[in-house]
């Protein structure tokens, strides 16, 4: 058989259900395979937006994403989705076409070096030199990606190896000797650090993504409520413990609870369960958690003392570290009690600095309300994809998340136009959740295309546009460390979102009074297909509280 | 500290943290890595972009054509070494890394030297070469070439000598190390 009708055995063997991706003259071969492999294929309207929309899928599911690309342009395009998948660890494969091998190196029409350009942005990638190469490159690319710590794998395949005839049959045995990810915990590891738990008094789970990742969260509730645990999420963790619970101190870092920054830095012990310690949470590095000794458990050895040293280091599985931890800690009955005094130190900084914001005295719509009335509308109950900036910030702050693969954001890398081809992609996953895309005037129109792709596909996500005619965090940024000096962060009167969302085959409306936002909301929601919901704001204002850049997060501001 | 399974508590005060510490010494990395395209980038990409210097670096193949050996040296005044050694097992092609012990490895490298020796000065510099056992490879009028292998300090040491004469170039593979022992490396 054909090389690419090998390659829709590998991905139907690997479980594939939905590829996201564009035809061009070097993955040809590729969709013509595609044409009536039994596997759904989303035409996306830019390189990009598919590449995001397999980071949603994935994120949503915890399936491996699949993005298609032909070479050069198609591939260079993908690279802002592959470095946002690497830094947020979301399992994906890339599929790029590559010129034919015998124009490789010549500077080839659309020829790029797409193994060069993505490899400071891949968890590994594959570069194939001869067809039969093709199922175990494959194969290999997807058990890489969804194992250890996930990422993204690239596999670039010529036009002329594609097309070549080579004999299938199915890859049981992965040849990865140097790829061995160490899933168990050490047990004396474990052990110890139940004992310093049993020990601490002022303890702290900080919690991030790699709990998500692991699909841990049950295990993180079964830990905390061991005892009295006072539990934190970065944002990448949102969702891994309830925010409902009474053990719930908010997110933590630039803009976390005072309750959760300050916890953190009065902890004499920090437990960190998939969580890497970005610059976004610890503030200045030096003056971070100054009293507390720390556990670190990480799928990744690196990621253990990179940025702050651990005492109890543990590699392994957060779900299996965890739910050992949990049982360990059980087993030496400490006293609860001794956490007393500290459930009454967070609970007077919950109560003298709970999350808050003015509301204003007419219709105008705070953005801060306009999250509120979201999260009233839906109940809650969506997966939640968020762009980048202050809009995904009030969402982290004001919508409570009660499940992990409810909010899908893009943290590490922080990028524009991630949001609607991820809920794209989210709904593909989870067809049947409701998915809603929050965003802002900026990011949306980062990839705004991807709305032909909703309308055509019949993929129904409900977008709702927190307007405030700014690049709102970088205007914040202006105006509290650059003298209120605006430079280039108006976004004007253009575009009419809602004649947009309608020349895109969506329903377009327009929300901007307060009193009758969450009616207009459900009343979107009930909405056959892609909605558009352009929701007026107030223009400037900032998000508190706030560490600002480089200083120590007891320090906050707002 | 108690033992593993029993009850007994332990000191928050008493836990170390480990990880993350510069040794203050230089480290040979020795590194064996699937012989396949595109390894030596990926190696050279992570230490550049991590921000890890390279003193010296070689790549060679192993007795098994499969496995290709990459030595490297670097400054643990500089980094944390441990912080490097993860972030290069995390590279799929790369099977195993050994941080040589000085005391138990051979290291050696190879050096050329072009030296300034016309006339009389010529004899000087073969009795260097001699001390050290370096190797007159190439004599012109005005000029010879001497081969030096050993360790880096050795190499460097001869060129402290020979560089008076006038050192017109010099060229270093950089070490190579295996350790000792019936072991492999």
């Amino acid at each position: 058989m054909r090389a690419v009708d090998a390659m829709m055995e590998c991905l139907k063997a690997e479980g594939v259900d939905a590829v996201f991706g564009i035809p061009g003259g070097a993955n040809l071969p590729t969709y013509d395979a595609l044409y009536d492999a039994g596997i759904r294929s989303i035409l996306c309207r830019h390189e990009q937006g598919a590449g995001h929309a397999a980071e949603g899928y994935a994120k949503a599911s915890g399936r491996v994403g699949v993005a298609l690309a032909t070479s050069g342009p198609g591939a260079t395009n993908l690279v802002t989705p592959i470095a946002d998948a690497m830094l947020d660890s979301v399992p994906t494969v890339f599929i790029t076409g590559q010129v034919r091998t015998d124009l490789i190196g010549t500077d080839g029409f659309q020829e790029a070096d797409v193994m060069g350009i993505t490899m400071p942005i891949v968890k590994h990638s594959f570069m194939i030199r001869h067809p039969l190469e093709i199922p175990r490159a494959l194969h290999e690319a997807f058990h890489i990606a969804r194992s250890g710590r996930p990422g993204p794998v690239v596999v670039d395949i010529p036009t002329d190896l594609s097309r070549a005839d080579i004999p299938y049959e199915p890859v049981s045995d992965l040849r990865l000797p140097g790829y061995q990810p160490t899933i168990e915990g050490n047990t004396k590891q474990i052990r110890q650090a139940a004992k310093a738990l049993a020990t601490a008094r002022r303890p702290v789970l900080y919690v991030g993504g790699g709990a998500i990742n692991a699909d841990a969260s049950h295990e993180v509730v079964e830990l905390a409520t061991a005892d009295r645990f006072p539990v934190t999420c970065t944002l990448m963790g949102l969702g891994a413990f309830p925010a409902p619970h009474e053990q719930w101190i908010g997110m933590l870092g630039m803009h976390g609870t005072r309750a959760a920054n300050y916890a953190m830095d009065e902890a004499d012990l920090i437990c960190a369960i998939g969580a890497r310690f970005d610059d976004r949470i610890t503030g200045k590095l030096s003056e971070f958690a100054p009293r507390a000794k720390f556990i670190h458990i990480d799928i990744d050895p690196a990621e253990i003392s990179k940025n702050v040293p651990a005492h109890i280091p543990i590699v392994g599985d957060a779900k299996n570290v965890v739910s050992r931890l949990a049982a360990e800690y059980r087993a030496l009955e400490p006293d609860p009690a001794r956490l007393e005094e500290w459930w009454q130190r967070i609970h007077g900084w919950q109560e003298r600095h709970p999350l808050a914001y003015e509301d204003s005295a007419d219709a105008e719509i705070k953005p801060q309300f306009m999250v509120q009335a979201l999260y009233e509308a839906t109940g809650g109950d969506c997966v939640l994809a968020s762009d980048i900036g202050q809009h995904q910030m009030w969402a982290a702050q004001y919508f409570h998340f009660r499940e992990p693969r409810r909010w899908i954001n893009s943290g590490g890398l922080g990028t524009m136009g991630f949001g609607l081809p991820a809920a794209l992609g989210a709904k593909v996953g989870r067809p049947d959740e409701l998915v809603v895309c929050l965003t802002g005037d900026g990011s949306f129109q980062m990839n705004i295309q991807e709305l032909a792709t909703c309308a055509e596909e019949g993929i129904d996500v409900k977008v709702f546009i927190m307007n405030n005619g700014y690049l709102g965090m970088v205007r914040q940024w202006q105006e509290l460390f650059w003298d209120r000096r605006y430079s280039h962060v108006a976004m004007g009167r253009f575009p009419d979102f809602v004649k947009v969302a309608e020349g895109f085959g969506a329903t377009g409306v327009r929300m901007q009074d307060k009193h009758t936002l969450v009616e207009d909301m459900r009343a979107a929601l009930a909405t056959q297909g892609p909605v558009v919901a352009d929701v007026v704001v107030t223009q400037e204002e900032n998000v508190y509280p706030m560490i600002a850049p480089g200083a120590p997060a007891r320090d906050m501001k707002g | 500290m108690g033992e593993p399974g029993t009850k007994e508590l332990l000191s928050l005060e008493e836990l170390e943290a480990a990880g993350g510490m510069r040794t203050g010494r230089k480290h040979v990395l020795s590194i064996l890595v699937e012989n396949k395209p595109g390894v030596l980038t990926r190696i050279a990409g992570l230490f550049a972009r991590r921000g890890f210097n390279i003193d010296t670096l070689t790549v060679g193949p192993t007795d098994d054509e499969r496995l290709s050996r990459v030595t490297l040296t670097l400054d643990g005044a500089l980094h944390p070494i441990d912080q490097v050694t993860k972030q290069l097992h995390k590279l799929v092609n790369v099977l195993k890394i050994r941080d040589l012990e000085p005391a138990d490895t051979v290291a050696r490298e190879l050096a050329l030297f072009k030296v300034a020796a016309d006339g009389g000065q010529r004899a000087e510099v073969m009795q260097i070469c001699e001390i050290f056992r370096a190797k007159v490879v190439d004599v012109t009028k005005r000029s010879v070439i001497v081969e030096v292998t050993g360790t880096t300090d050795k190499v460097e040491a001869f060129e402290r000598m020979v560089r008076p004469f006038g050192l017109i170039e010099m060229m270093r593979t950089g070490e190579i190390a295996i350790s000792r022992g019936r072991g492999e490396t």
